[in-house]
């Protein structure tokens, strides 16, 4: 199987701090990667680096074998990556609906087609099924700001995928969402990687949820990758024990 | 069903505006004239501001840029149509270049950075004697005419600029209920979630500036006819101030907003005529008062009254729902 996403020494620098130190992987086509690490240990910024968020200060990003290194984020975005950020990322006076159908709509044919055409852009079937999806259904109309944190951030979810990417980024998508929501979502990300071959790489604290989910896991500790394996390697790891325990 | 019923209230308000000036002198038609015009150019503010979630303190330099450039053209005898033409696309392409700035700096940054334009317009509005008059202004500006008719009579010059800010208006409403609208709520909401999801924020943040001020364009060169005669001093930073402020007190982002904003900035100096200096004094006042009371400005306002009236039980339980922090059902 070939790399959908190559990460080839990125590096990353905040003034004195070295937030991300060298990091290089690939990711397959069609796996569910974990990305780990104590706080601050450079997760987002790394996901920042590879989505164009921010400039890294070296290393390159191949998408599909092709240097992406630079592109703007919604330049990225419509080549078919999507994500989320870590902190809660919704439009809170549109509806849910609204806040989809807009996850989307630059997906869907030219400038001046959006202007002319459809007030809904053709999606209005897609948002439908995605909010069935993630069980969102009674909520259709109502503003996003008013949701309980969890549904907002199942909304959250739900917007990195209205366009059907190819590659999702989920920066702590389990965070502050209940134990049952949970299973939920962990099911739902998993019924979108089998039946639409969608690629996932997933930071989280949650251990339980990442080693369930995760066929492969990446350890992060002050911006370097420690470890890699699979979820019950990483585990026994005495690096990461180490590193999740301090010096 | 609703929207039938809406339709239905727009297409009567725009019949009562079109038989208004029957029952009206010749200095009320002036005025309601004028808030057309006004209303026309705050509708632009509301799209950079309320809809986009930018700031723009220039205004009335577009307003001044498309009035001067439908005069001057006027004069040299090209059509009204051509002139209107030329003073909203002019207005879009330096509306355009006024957005680039809104992609490196934000909030107060980039007020000052379109009030340092609306001050540079207003000189050379003022210094350039030989096109624009300089304080002296432009005199004896034509009214266009229709299919050879003048529309000098203050009636018909009336129905013209009404049916051209219906159409303007109409265009406005499209635009915001279309996907730009969507994208263009986005930008005020969250930029980077926007980005995120493939909206390209530069370029809408680019057209919210290029179309806003097209409309102050537009209006300009509806407003030279109007007054038949035009100076720098309606194009200075004050009058750009005054229609932020209209957007503001009529209601940021809501539609109807401009409407009833321009209406207040128009109508209540000729209401407070017998408080004559004090007009702004007391103006100041409203806007602090409504501010403090009803930021949602003046239809947020009417919303709120009518919610109350209608359904008094209802809006006890969403508040109620609300300090308790529960999802509505
Ligand atoms: N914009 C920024 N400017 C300066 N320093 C930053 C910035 N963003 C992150 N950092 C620093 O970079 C380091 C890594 O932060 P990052 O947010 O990537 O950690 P993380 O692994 O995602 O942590 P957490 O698990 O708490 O989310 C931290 O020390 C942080 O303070
Ligand atoms: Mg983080």
């Amino acid at each position: 199987m070939s790399a959908v996403l190559e990460v080839r020494g990125i590096e990353k620098q905040f003034g004195g701090l070295r937030a991300v130190d060298g990091v290089s992987f690939d990711v397959r086509q069609g796996e569910i990667v974990g990305l780990i690490g104590p706080n601050g240990s450079g997760k987002s910024t790394l996901f920042n680096c590879i989505l164009g968020q921010f400039e890294p200060t070296a290393g390159e990003v191949m998408l599909d074998g092709c240097r992406v290194t630079g592109l703007r984020p919604s330049q990225l975005n419509r080549l078919g990556v999507g994500r989320t950020f870590q902190l809660l990322q919704v439009f809170p006076r549109l509806t849910v609906r609204e806040n989809l159908i807009l996850a989307g709509q630059e997906h869907q044919g030219s400038m001046l087609g959006r202007l002319f055409g459809a007030r809904d852009a053709g999606l209005s079937a897609e948002a439908e099924r995605t909010i069935e999806f993630f069980r969102l259904a009674h909520l259709a109309d109502a503003r996003a700001g008013g949701l309980s944190y969890g549904q907002q951030k199942l909304l959250d979810v739900a917007m990195a995928f209205m366009a059907g990417p190819r590659l999702v980024l989920l920066d702590e998508p389990a965070g502050g969402v209940n134990l049952t929501m949970l299973a939920d979502l962990r099911e739902r990300l998993e019924t979108v990687n089998r039946e639409r071959g969608a690629t996932f790489v997933v930071i989280e604290h949650n251990m339980e949820f990442v080693m369930a989910l995760c066929s492969r896991i990446l350890v992060l500790a002050e911006g370097r990758i420690i470890a890699e394996g699979k979820p019950h390697e990483v585990r026994r790891n005495p690096k990461v024990i180490e590193a999740y325990l301090g010096h | 069903m609703r929207s039938g019923l809406a339709w239905a209230a727009v297409a009567v308000a725009v019949l009562a505006l079109a038989l208004a000036p029957l029952g009206l002198g010749r200095y009320d038609v002036y005025i309601l004239t004028l808030w057309l015009v006004t209303a026309v150019a705050a509708l632009g503010v509301n799209l950079i501001v309320g809809y986009a979630g930018q700031e723009t303190l220039a205004q009335a330099a577009f307003l001044g840029i498309g009035a001067y450039t439908s005069a001057l053209l006027a004069k040299a005898g090209v059509p009204f149509g051509l002139a209107f033409f030329a003073a909203g696309g002019i207005s879009f392409a330096i509306g355009l270049a006024i957005g680039f700035p809104a992609l490196r700096v934000q909030k107060h940054y980039l007020a000052f950075v379109t009030l340092a334009f609306s001050v540079f317009v207003w000189l050379v509005i003022r210094n350039e004697e030989w096109l624009t008059g300089g304080v002296m202004g432009l005199k004896d500006i034509e009214r266009p005419s229709l299919f050879g008719a003048s529309l000098r009579p203050h009636r018909l010059f009336f129905w013209f600029v009404l049916a051209i800010a219906a159409a303007l208006t109409f265009a406005m409403w499209w635009l915001v209920r279309s996907p730009w609208g969507r994208a263009f709520t986005a930008l005020r909401e969250n930029p980077v979630r926007a980005e995120s999801l493939g909206v390209n924020v530069r370029r809408y943040t680019l057209l919210a500036f290029a179309i806003g001020s097209a409309y102050g364009g537009f209006a300009g060169a509806l407003y030279a006819p109007l007054v038949e005669f035009i100076d720098p001093a309606p194009f200075a930073l004050g009058p750009s101030l005054l229609f932020l402020l209209m957007v503001v007190v009529g209601g940021s982002g809501s539609f109807a907003g401009p409407f009833v904003g321009a209406a207040v900035a128009v109508l209540l100096p000729e209401w407070l005529r017998f408080a004559e200096s004090y007009y702004l004094l007391i103006y100041a006042a409203l806007v602090i008062l409504m501010m403090a009371f009803c930021p949602t400005g003046l239809v947020g306002l009417a919303g709120r009254l009518w919610s109350l009236r209608r359904r008094p039980a209802r809006m006890a339980e969403d508040e109620g729902a609300r300090a308790l922090g529960e999802a509505k059902p």
